[in-house]
């Protein structure tokens, strides 16, 4: 395909416009101690859009992937207190997260729940749990020495492990089977059976990856901060991923979709609400800033696909 | 395009493939009310009949994509379950579905290679796309199709390309077994002369066994060896190609469509 067509281009021109933009008008925008800033702004919803753009591909979503990302902290931080080591908390943490994106899977896929409900459930059911065994307060993050650094003490370290993420997700969506089945699996569901491709087992397999890319974020943003809140991620972190997802180019309709444009959206949402934070533009503007950033862009790519004789939907 | 499988030396005219009393049901619709079926290597079946006769359901049982409510297989003399696609195409069952079975969003040489990618070899088995990308313009430019870029995407190409696509992608995977269902339906006249002189070249070689659907009489009793005519989920006549005619048919047709009416 044509570079210039190709449906991240438009969006890294946006995000070349905006920077030169923010740096013009806010003359602190390229400074190290905000790029960190921005850098935190993004990686999150980078590492969410990873896996929402899985889902997104095979015509599904995950609505509950941000109370994932609450839970995953607590997790990690019971299976610390009751003497696991650092890493094996973590592992235990994200063996919990993949069990409940296999949960999510089961249910959509074998009682033919729409993932939109079964998430929206899963939404409010998270939730209640991560409250429960929180009781409601915050939990300290464990302290690992280095290890803290790596996993998001250092400024650009959750940045780096979205970046790392990103790469590993691209690869799998396209240079493995994996991601080329679930392509197929959006694009032609009767197509890819016909084919002999297992459809639920690609469903499933994208769920339990979401889910643990989620809990995997929380835990990055544990080790930043040093602590959890039970109510931190949430609908807001989720509908940035997607958003970020989105925007990137990717069609909620199914059978398209790019990692890296996940990136580059979540990099221009970043730079978004960086850039007006350091204009000092009230922060009750920004949902209404993300609202029209989104429809522009999905107007945007519906008129590209048309404008490469494709349908969009 | 699969490795070669092991596979016994097919002997021009032993039986390649038999079904027997399959009955499939959909709901409170019976596709399928005890049809049987078979074919010899070096053959070729006709299966002619009205919309919703169940043609392609029987076709979709022979690849393992619908499993019978009853009924017998046998692939090659023995008795087979086709539990699923990867079953039959194991035994070497290739299919050209009637909807075809392509992802539009997906380039050309992924699609002939859907489900059986080239990977490299490593920890990671990476999808080999220099590989499949060679292979498939070769497949392509073997049946004589004239695609000058397999990476374009599916989604962009006339119906007579994507049934020229979905033909090329079954009959070079090594296919014992061919299964056509309406291979020819959206084609002009000069792809479809095309199609069947590929076709006509595999029965050549005597070791594949094909079946066709298709919904034109005369063609069919053409390049056929043996026809079936299939209504309303039963088979209602069976003959050698030689020793009926289209006339004939549609009369059994008829005959079958006035009792339908009057019973
Ligand atoms: N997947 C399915 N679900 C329900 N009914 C089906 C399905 N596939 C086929 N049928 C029904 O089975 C009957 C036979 O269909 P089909 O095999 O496609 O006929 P043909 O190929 O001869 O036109 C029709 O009544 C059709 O509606
Ligand atoms: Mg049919």
């Amino acid at each position: 395909m044509d570079l210039a067509l190709r449906p991240e281009a438009s969006v890294v021109l946006v995000a070349l416009v905006l920077v030169v933009y923010f740096e013009m008008t806010a003359n602190n925008f390229l400074t190290d101690a905000n790029l960190q800033t921005l850098s935190q702004f993004v990686a999150a919803p980078v590492i969410l859009a990873c896996g929402e753009i899985m889902l997104l591909i095979c015509r599904e979503i995950d609505l509950s992937v941000g109370q994932v990302f609450a839970l995953a902290p607590f997790v990690m931080e019971k299976a610390y207190n009751a003497g696991l080591p650092v890493v094996g908390a973590i592992v235990a943490a994200l063996i919990v997260c993949a069990l409940v994106g296999l949960v999510i899977g089961l249910i959509t896929v074998h009682l033919n729940v729409p993932s939109f409900i079964t998430t929206l459930g899963m939404f409010f059911l998270i939730t209640g749990i991560t409250l429960t065994i929180s009781r409601g307060f915050p939990a300290d993050t464990p302290n690992a020495g280095v290890l803290n650094n790596i996993l998001g003490g250092w400024g650009y370290a959750e940045f780096l492990w979205a970046l790392g993420l990103v790469a590993v997700m691209h690869t799998v969506l396209r240079h493995t089977r994996w991601g080329l089945h679930t392509i197929a699996t959006g694009g032609n569901a009767i197509a890819a059976a016909e084919a002999g491709i297992n459809i639920d087992r690609i469903k499933i397999g994208n769920f339990i990856i979401t889910s643990t890319l989620g809990g995997f974020c929380g835990i990055l943003e544990a080790f930043r901060i040093g602590s959890t809140d039970p109510l931190a991620g949430g609908s807001n972190i989720m509908f940035l991923g997607v958003a970020s997802g989105v925007i990137g180019g990717t069609a909620i309709a199914g059978g398209t979709g790019t990692i890296i444009g996940g990136l580059v959206g979540g990099i221009v949402l970043g730079i978004l609400q960086d850039g007006f934070t350091l204009q000092g533009i009230n922060a009750f503007m920004f949902d209404t800033i993300i609202g029209g950033a989104i429809l522009l862009a999905m107007i945007a790519n519906i008129q590209m696909a048309r404008w490469r004789g494709m349908r969009p939907q | 395009m699969t490795s070669p499988k092991p596979h016994t030396h097919h002997t021009h005219g032993s039986e390649a493939l038999r079904a027997d009393g399959i009955v499939k049901r959909f709901g409170s619709v019976e596709a399928l009310s005890g049809v049987g079926m078979h074919v010899s290597f070096g053959e070729m079946l006709g299966i002619l009949g009205d919309n919703g006769a169940g043609k392609s359901t029987l076709l979709k049982i022979l690849t393992g994509f619908h499993q019978p409510d009853a009924g017998t297989i046998h692939v090659n003399g023995q008795q087979q379950t086709l539990n699923s696609v990867d079953r039959a195409r194991s035994l070497g069952i290739e299919c050209v579905y009637q909807d075809l079975a392509l992802v539009n969003g997906l380039s050309i040489y992924h699609n002939m290679f859907l489900n059986r990618e080239l990977v490299r070899s490593g920890p990671f088995r990476l999808l080999n796309h220099r590989a499949m990308r060679q292979r498939a313009m070769d497949a392509l430019a073997d049946i004589g199709v004239n695609i000058p870029n397999v990476d374009q995407e599916v989604g962009r190409l006339s119906g007579g390309q994507r049934q020229a696509i979905a033909v090329a992608r079954a009959v070079h995977s090594d296919a014992r077994i061919l299964l056509l269902d309406e291979p020819l339906a959206a084609m002009g006249a000069r792809e479809a002369g095309q199609i069947i002189s590929l076709i006509e070249r595999l029965k050549a070689r005597g070791d594949i066994a094909i079946v066709m659907i298709a919904h034109n009489y005369a063609q069919t009793l053409e390049v056929c060896d043996r026809v079936m005519l299939m209504q309303h989920g039963t088979v209602t006549y069976e003959s050698h190609a030689a020793e009926t005619s289209p006339a004939e048919l549609l009369e059994i047709v008829r005959r079958e469509y006035r009792e339908m009416r009057g019973g």
